[in-house]
């Protein structure tokens, strides 16, 4: 298998997630990823194509240490091309000085402030195919799904930690999951937190700001790889299949009246270093013509999975990784960045001295987590490298000199 | 305003309210432990506050850190327009109790520059509300005239991009308004040193508000503290009257009307 698996791939193709049945189902015939399906919103393709040249036109290995040099003498007013500098190789010997360039922006912008949020998963059933994902269609993990009461049982037990903020996430089944559902969590939400984010698939503007009125008001959606070619062969099937209305996902979101977008490429899916610019030039475009609109970043790595523990983030070790934040904080001074549960407790806290602002605990990536009894639990969507209480976090925050933040956010 | 008198009595009137202190502590930016600390010893006797963090009743609250005495200034931080800002300054009032409220609509997430527009228009709503409205600016002297004539208590331009330490940025246009406007000039944004402070309260700026300057200095309770004596000796120098800056050194040695008779 494994010489099979190795001459599929190419310089940047993530062998660990391969597998005898994700190749053979790779040679199978698969719909167009670039046309969109009925009921699907088509709004201006003006930003994803201007992503996408600009991905397409980025050549790392082109810049040179004068570049980056000239990138942190920029502190405070980044360019583009300074940006991509900052994610170059040639940025590795600097990665003490941006580190540092790093956390003086965040300093200036958001203080000491560490913002502290949950995640809860609601469902994590998914019609998708994603070849690097516990929850897609084909795998054997254990279905769940919480009904009203069961949310409303789980976000008691979560508010009664004190936190203020939460981020509901499904797994992507229109089907299983409807907007009436996701609308319905948000209003349960609404009873026990200040602040309702949402991670869920993608929809239309309408649908957008109906959950908005139901007091959502930030949406995530991970576009896991910018490049159209490669994510055609991460994601086989399913609506998620179609590139173009993933990437404008947040853009109709804020036309829909969500106050702010978050935005993440999962590390390790494919080249980091274009997927990472990819990223930061979507975020930077959308606030260009989004004014108003508040900017976030996550920065997750592939990790290990229930069914397959091989999985890792191939060339994204943890110096990588603080190069991609801190790039994206000097790029983006203003801009809130996550740091996952993905990662462990010493990478995250010293992420939030850096550049990071707001950190997830008691986090729970299965259904039901909380509350429900193990054998009515769903699977996690993957495995979680800092399992700390919310106490234990708030705390950590605390001995670095730190603000720990429950509550940034009035919906209004 | 011209100069004032310089005497002991060197009242900051505010909305009626008169105050010794012309200091102006932001809180958002440093945890609330030096909250106190850092308003001894800037002798402050306002601090800001805003109502999505004081909102938080589950574990600490901001209202809690600010000593007894100190008027509170919420401000409508989060507000994009002026509709959101009327909404959470009239929370802020259930909240604290203050009919104070620095008004702050912004619109644009990078900069942080507020909407003039948007703000008059606040401050016009509040003030029929009985607010005492002190709205944060781009310092331009119509949309000024406009807030003052709106019912503003004061207006507060900014010297250059929040957080952005920059000093005063905006020196020529604070002047305009320090000239030109009844009402105090409260210089609020940017200013990220003492002397930048003083310099502010030469021209004769009423009070000076900073957050970040304080929050990223290393000592901030210190820096609290170099603050308070920059502001004073500003605010001095003003009352005494500053002595003529000469261009090029010196007066003409030949003055041009020494022809006449």
């Amino acid at each position: 298998m494994k010489g099979n698996i190795d001459e599929m791939a190419d310089q940047h193709t993530n062998t660990s997630i391969l597998s005898e049945q994700i190749l053979e189902d790779q040679k199978k015939n698969r719909i167009d990823h670039m046309t969109y399906l009925p009921d699907m919103e088509q709004i201006d393709p003006t930003i994803m194509n201007k992503v996408t040249a600009a991905m397409a036109a980025y050549d790392y290995d082109s810049y040179t240490g004068d570049d980056v040099r000239r990138a942190l003498r920029h502190e405070g007013h980044i360019s583009p091309d300074d940006f991509a500098a900052l994610l170059s190789p040639a940025a590795k010997p600097f990665l003490e000085d941006i580190a540092q360039a790093a956390m003086r922006e965040t300093r200036k912008h958001f203080g000491n402030a560490i913002l502290m949020f949950t995640p809860i998963y609601i469902a994590n059933y998914c019609e998708n195919y994603c070849i690097y994902c516990n929850f897609n269609c084909h795998s054997k993990t254990k279905r769940a799904m919480l009904d009203a009461s069961g949310i409303d049982r789980e976000m008691a037990a979560i508010a009664a930690s004190g936190l203020k903020e939460i981020l509901i996430l499904t797994g992507e089944s229109r089907r299983k999951s409807s907007v009436e559902y996701i609308g319905e969590a948000c209003r349960i939400a609404r009873k026990y937190f200040k602040v309702i984010g949402i991670e869920v698939y993608p929809m239309n503007s309408d649908e957008y700001a109906y959950l908005h009125k139901c007091g959502a008001d930030y949406v995530t959606v991970f576009q896991e790889t910018y490049n159209s070619d490669k994510y055609e062969t991460l994601h086989l099937a399913g609506n998620k299949r179609i590139f173009p209305y993933r990437i404008n996902a947040q853009e109709r979101a804020l036309m829909g009246g969500m106050r702010g977008v978050g935005f993440a490429a999962l590390l390790g899916l494919d080249d980091f270093r274009k997927d990472a610019f990819a990223t930061g030039m979507h975020a930077w475009l959308l606030q260009r013509k989004y004014p108003a609109a508040e900017i976030a970043f996550s920065c997750p790595r592939l990790r290990p999975t229930i069914n397959n523990e091989r999985i890792n983030p191939m060339d994204v070790h943890e110096a990588e990784l603080l190069q991609i934040v801190a790039a994206y904080r000097l790029f983006m001074p203003f801009a809130s960045i996550t740091v996952s549960t993905r990662e462990n407790a010493r990478v995250r806290d010293n992420l939030i001295k850096i550049c990071a602002v707001k950190i997830s605990a008691d986090s729970k990536t299965g259904v039901g987590e909380h509350t429900q009894p193990a054998e009515e639990q769903g699977d996690g969507q993957f495995e979680i490298d800092d399992s700390r209480s919310v106490e234990q976090v708030y705390n950590a925050i605390l001995a670095q000199d730190l603000q720990p933040v429950l509550n940034d956010y009035i919906y209004v | 305003m011209g100069n004032e008198k310089n005497n002991a009595a060197d009242k900051f009137v505010l909305g009626g309210h008169e105050f010794t202190s012309r200091f102006i502590l932001g809180s958002g930016k440093y945890s609330y432990d030096l909250i106190k600390a850092a308003v001894d010893n800037a002798g402050a006797q306002i601090v800001t506050m805003a109502l999505r963090r004081a909102n938080d009743d589950s574990k600490t609250n901001i209202l809690d850190y600010i000593p007894k005495g100190v008027t509170i200034l919420p401000n409508t931080s989060g507000s994009r327009n002026a509709d959101e800002a009327v909404r959470i300054a009239r929370l802020s009032r259930e909240i604290s109790g203050s009919d104070f409220v620095k008004i702050e609509v912004i619109p644009d997430t990078k900069y942080l520059l507020p909407d003039n527009y948007q703000t008059a228009r606040a401050v016009e709503i509040l003030a029929k509300e009985g607010f005492i409205c002190m709205p944060y600016m781009y310092p331009d002297l119509n949309a000024a005239r406009d807030m003052a004539n709106a019912g503003a208590a004061c207006i507060m331009p900014l010297a250059a991009p929040i957080g952005s330490n920059h000093g005063l940025a905006t020196k020529d246009f604070i002047r305009i308004l320090i000239d030109e406007m009844d009402l105090p000039i409260i210089v609020d944004a940017g200013i990220g040193r003492p002397s930048q402070a003083c310099e502010a309260m030469e021209m004769g700026a009423a009070a000076i508000m900073a957050n970040t300057a304080l929050a990223t200095a290393g000592d901030i309770p210190a820096m609290a503290g170099a603050f308070r004596k920059a502001i004073e000796a500003g605010r001095s120098a003003y009352l005494a009257g500053m002595g003529e800056e000469r261009i090029k050194g010196a007066s003409a040695s030949s003055p041009l009307t020494g022809y006449l008779r």
